[in-house]
C-alpha cells in the first residue's frame, strides 16, 4: 500500500526536523493526533494544527499529557492511525499509556522531542536523556521499538517508519528526537506518494461470531477489529485471554507477557536499522546514534587523517538494542567509544554486549553538543 | 418454552458471575443501563462502553459491545479519542466516583466544557472499593473511611453542580432505589446530543455501609427511599450531600449547546471553505 496523496508535500522543503516529523507523520497515514504543549516539540501540533483540517485529519489540543496519551489510544481503536508528541516532562506523565498501548497491543506513535533533564531541566536546550526511559519507564515487563533521527530529513523518514512499524507488530513505536534535531533547519525531500510505502492495518477478516481479538498469527500478532464494525469485542490493561477477558492467572500472565515480548524479541534482526561506515577492520567503533552522530562523525573523519582505524556504527533503531551487531563487532574490534548527551545510557547496552571489549563512555550533561575533540580524545585514548 | 432475559443480549453472560459483592448496587445500575439502551433505540453495534479503574471500571467489561477498560481516571479521554475517531458511536464512559472525580477530575471539566458528545455515567458509592475503601472526593463530611479513620474533614464535590457549572448539557442525580427513574434518565442522556451526565447514588454494603453502620444494602435502600427528596430542576448549587439530611434527586438540567464535533467542523467550514475536509469514518 501507498501513501494517501492528500498527505503528501512532495517535494523539496527547507523545514525544521519538528515540521519534517509532522509531514512524515501526515504522509505515514496519521489522521489523529491529541497533544500539549511543550517546547521543545511544540511546532509538531502547531503544524499539524494548521495541515490537518485540510487532509481530513483530528487534532486535539488535551488538557494534558495523561489525555492526550490515552486519546490517542481510543482514536485508534475507533479506526486511525494515531500519534502524540511532547518532551521531557510530558513524556513522564505518558509513561502509564505507553504500558497500556503494549498490553492492550495498540499501534501508535510517541514523539518525544529530548530536552535537559531531570524534571523541568533545560526547557529549550538539547539531550538525549530520556533513552533508558523509553525503554523501561512503564512499569512491568516489555519489549517496544524507539527510532532515533539525526536530521530534518530522517525526522521524516523516521516517523513514517514509525507508523508502519506500529502497525505491523501493534505495539507504540517511539521516535526518540531531540531539541537539535527539532529545530535544525535542513533540506527535507518529501517523495512522491507512490514512491512511500505504507504498511496498513491488520484488519481481522473473522467471521463476526469467530474472531479472537488476541489470538496472534504465526508472527504472535494479531489482527485488529475497531469499534462499530459488530464484533462487539473488549480490551483491558489487564491480564487478559485470547478474548481480550481478563485471566489474572500465573499460566496468564506467562502467557501473554512472553507473547508480548516475543513478537519484538523474535524480530530483532528484522528491526535491526544501523548505518555502517568504515566498520571492517576497523580497531575501533564509534557507536552514536541522534545529534550526536552528526558530531561524532567529525571526530571520526579527525582521527582517521591521523591514520587511526575508526568505523562507525550509528544506530537509526535504538529499541530493540541491536545486540547481535555489537556481540559480532566485539569479537574484531579492541574498542567502542559511546558518545551520547546523557551521563551515560546506551554505553550500559553496548556494555552488556561487549564481551571484554574495551568500552569508552563520552557522557555530556546535555544544553549543547559535544565538543568533536572530547571525542577525537575519548578515541585516541582507548586506541592507546 | 424457554423465556430470555431482556437483559441478557447486553450482556457477555460468559464472564458470569461478576466480582461485585452481594448488596453491591453496581449490577442495579447495569441492569437498569441495559433496559436504557433496549429502550434508546441505539443498535449494539453502534455503543461503545469505556470504563476506568475499580469496582465501577468493571462495568465494561461485562457489556456485549465494544468495550474498552481503560487506565485509572482516563476512560473519559480515551472516549474522546473514540469519539472524535468513530464519531458514527454513542460513546459511554461508565465509571466510579473516585476514578472519575479524583485522578480523572481534570478530564471531566474538559470533556463538559467542550460539550463532547458522549454520556457519562457515575456510580457513586462515595468510596473506592475496589482498593477497600478508602476517602474519595464524593465522601461526605464525617464519615468514616479507611484513610479517614477518625471521619472525613475534607469538603466533598457536589457532582450536579460540578457537571452543570462546567457545561454538561444534561444532568441528573437518581439512588438504586429508583431504579424506573433512573432508567429513564439513563435514556435520556443516551439518547441527549452532547456532554449528558447521570449520577447514580449506590450502596458499598461491604465497605463504607459496614464502617458507617448504615447496615446491610437493604437497610441502604430503606435509607435512600426516606431521605430522598425528588426535586426536577432543582438548583444544582443546592443537592449537596451529606451523612444525613435530604439526598435531592431528579433531572436538574436539560438544556442545548453545540458539541465539540460541531463547533469544530462548523467552524472550520467557516474558515476554510471549500479547503476544509472532514474526517471520513
Amino acid at each position: 500500500m501507498h501513501a494517501d496523496p492528500a498527505g503528501v508535500l512532495t517535494g523539496a522543503h527547507f523545514i525544521d526536523g519538528d515540521h519534517a516529523c509532522c509531514e512524515g507523520a501526515l504522509a505515514g497515514g496519521c489522521r489523529f493526533v491529541a497533544g500539549y504543549p511543550i517546547t521543545p516539540s511544540t511546532e509538531v501540533v502547531e503544524r499539524i494544527a494548521l495541515r490537518f483540517p485540510e487532509v481530513g485529519g483530528v487534532f486535539i489540543q488535551m488538557e494534558d499529557e495523561l489525555a492526550s496519551s490515552i486519546a490517542i489510544a481510543g482514536a485508534v481503536w475507533g479506526g486511525k492511525r494515531a500519534m502524540t508528541v511532547t518532551s521531557g516532562p510530558g513524556f513522564s506523565l505518558m509513561m502509564e499509556h505507553i504500558g497500556f498501548a503494549i498490553m492492550t497491543e495498540t499501534p501508535c506513535v510517541f514523539v518525544n522531542v529530548q530536552r535537559g533533564g531531570p524534571s523541568t531541566g533545560l526547557p529549550t536546550l538539547p539531550a538525549q536523556a530520556d533513552m533508558m526511559q523509553a525503554r523501561w519507564g512503564s512499569h512491568g515487563d516489555y519489549e517496544l521499538i524507539a527510532v532515533c533521527p539525526n536530521s530534518p530529513q530522517e525526522c521524516f523518514d523516521l516517523t513514517i517508519k514509525a507508523f508502519n512499524l506500529a502497525e505491523q507488530y501493534r505495539v507504540p513505536v517511539l521516535v526518540m528526537m531531540d531539541e537539535c534535531v527539532g529545530h535544525m533547519m535542513e533540506r527535507v525531500v518529501i517523495p512522491k506518494p507512490e514512491e512511500i510505502e505504507i504498511f496498513p492495518r491488520r484488519w481481522t477478516k473473522a467471521p463476526l461470531d469467530e474472531y479472537l481479538p488476541f489470538a496472534p498469527g504465526e508472527d504472535l500478532v494479531p489482527d485488529m477489529a475497531r469499534a462499530g464494525q459488530g464484533y462487539r469485542f473488549h480490551m483491558t490493561g489487564l491480564t487478559h485471554n485470547e478474548k481480550g477477558y481478563p485471566d489474572m492467572t500465573v499460566s496468564g500472565q506467562a502467557r501473554l507477557l512472553g507473547r508480548l515480548i516475543d513478537k519484538i524479541k523474535k524480530n530483532a534482526a528484522a528491526l535491526t536499522d544501523v548505518v555502517e561506515d568504515q566498520v571492517d577492520g576497523a580497531e575501533a567503533v564509534v557507536v552514536s546514534y541522534g545529534i550526536t552522530s552528526r558530531v561524532a562523525q567529525k571526530a571520526v573523519q579527525a582521527v582517521r587523517a591521523k591514520g587511526l582505524r575508526v568505523g562507525s556504527l550509528r544506530l537509526r533503531t535504538v529499541w530493540p538494542f541491536p545486540e547481535h551487531l555489537i556481540r559480532d563487532l566485539a569479537t574484531k574490534v579492541k574498542a567502542f567509544i559511546v558518545p551520547e548527551l546523557n551521563l551515560g545510557q546506551m554505553v550500559r547496552e553496548v556494555e552488556r554486549c561487549a564481551q571484554g571489549a574495551r568500552v569508552v563512555s563520552v557522557p555530556h550533561a546535555g544544553g549543547t553538543v559535544h565538543d568533536p575533540a572530547i571525542i577525537v580524545q575519548a578515541i585516541t585514548e582507548a586506541l592507546r | 418454552m424457554s423465556v430470555e432475559n431482556p437483559v441478557e443480549r447486553y450482556l457477555r453472560s460468559d464472564r458470569m458471575p461478576h466480582i461485585w459483592c452481594p448488596g453491591c448496587g453496581i449490577g442495579t445500575t447495569v441492569n437498569c443501563f441495559t433496559r436504557a439502551i433496549d429502550e434508546s433505540g441505539i443498535p449494539m453495534d453502534r455503543l461503545a462502553v469505556v470504563s476506568g479503574i475499580g469496582c465501577t471500571g468493571r462495568v465494561a467489561g461485562y457489556m456485549h459491545v465494544d468495550s474498552f477498560h481503560t487506565t485509572h481516571g482516563r476512560a473519559i479521554p480515551f472516549a474522546t479519542g473514540l469519539k472524535l475517531a468513530a464519531p458514527d458511536m454513542k460513546v459511554v464512559v461508565y465509571s466510579g466516583d473516585g476514578d472519575l472525580f479524583a485522578i480523572g477530575g481534570n478530564h471531566f471539566i474538559h470533556a463538559a466544557r467542550r460539550n463532547l458528545d458522549m454520556t457519562v455515567i457515575c456510580v457513586n458509592n462515595l468510596t473506592y472499593g475496589m482498593t477497600g475503601g478508602q476517602l474519595t472526593p464524593t465522601t461526605p463530611e464525617e464519615a468514616i473511611a479507611s484513610t479517614s479513620p477518625y471521619g472525613n474533614f475534607e469538603h466533598p464535590f457536589n457532582l450536579p453542580y460540578l457537571a452543570e457549572s462546567c457545561g454538561a448539557v444534561y444532568v441528573a442525580r437518581w439512588t438504586t432505589y429508583h431504579v424506573t427513574q433512573m432508567k429513564k434518565a439513563m435514556k435520556e442522556a443516551l439518547l441527549k446530543k452532547g456532554f449528558s451526565f447521570v449520577e447514580v447514588i449506590s450502596p458499598c454494603p461491604t465497605l463504607y455501609g459496614r464502617r458507617n453502620r448504615i447496615g446491610d444494602s437493604l437497610d441502604e435502600m430503606k435509607t435512600y427511599k426516606t431521605r430522598s427528596v425528588i426535586k426536577n430542576g432543582a438548583d444544582t448549587k443546592e443537592v449537596d450531600l451529606g451523612m444525613t439530611g435530604p439526598i435531592v434527586v431528579g433531572k436538574f438540567v436539560d438544556r442545548e449547546r453545540t458539541t465539540y464535533q460541531d463547533a469544530m467542523e462548523a467552524f472550520y467550514s467557516r474558515k476554510l471553505g471549500n479547503r476544509y475536509v472532514r474526517a471520513s469514518q
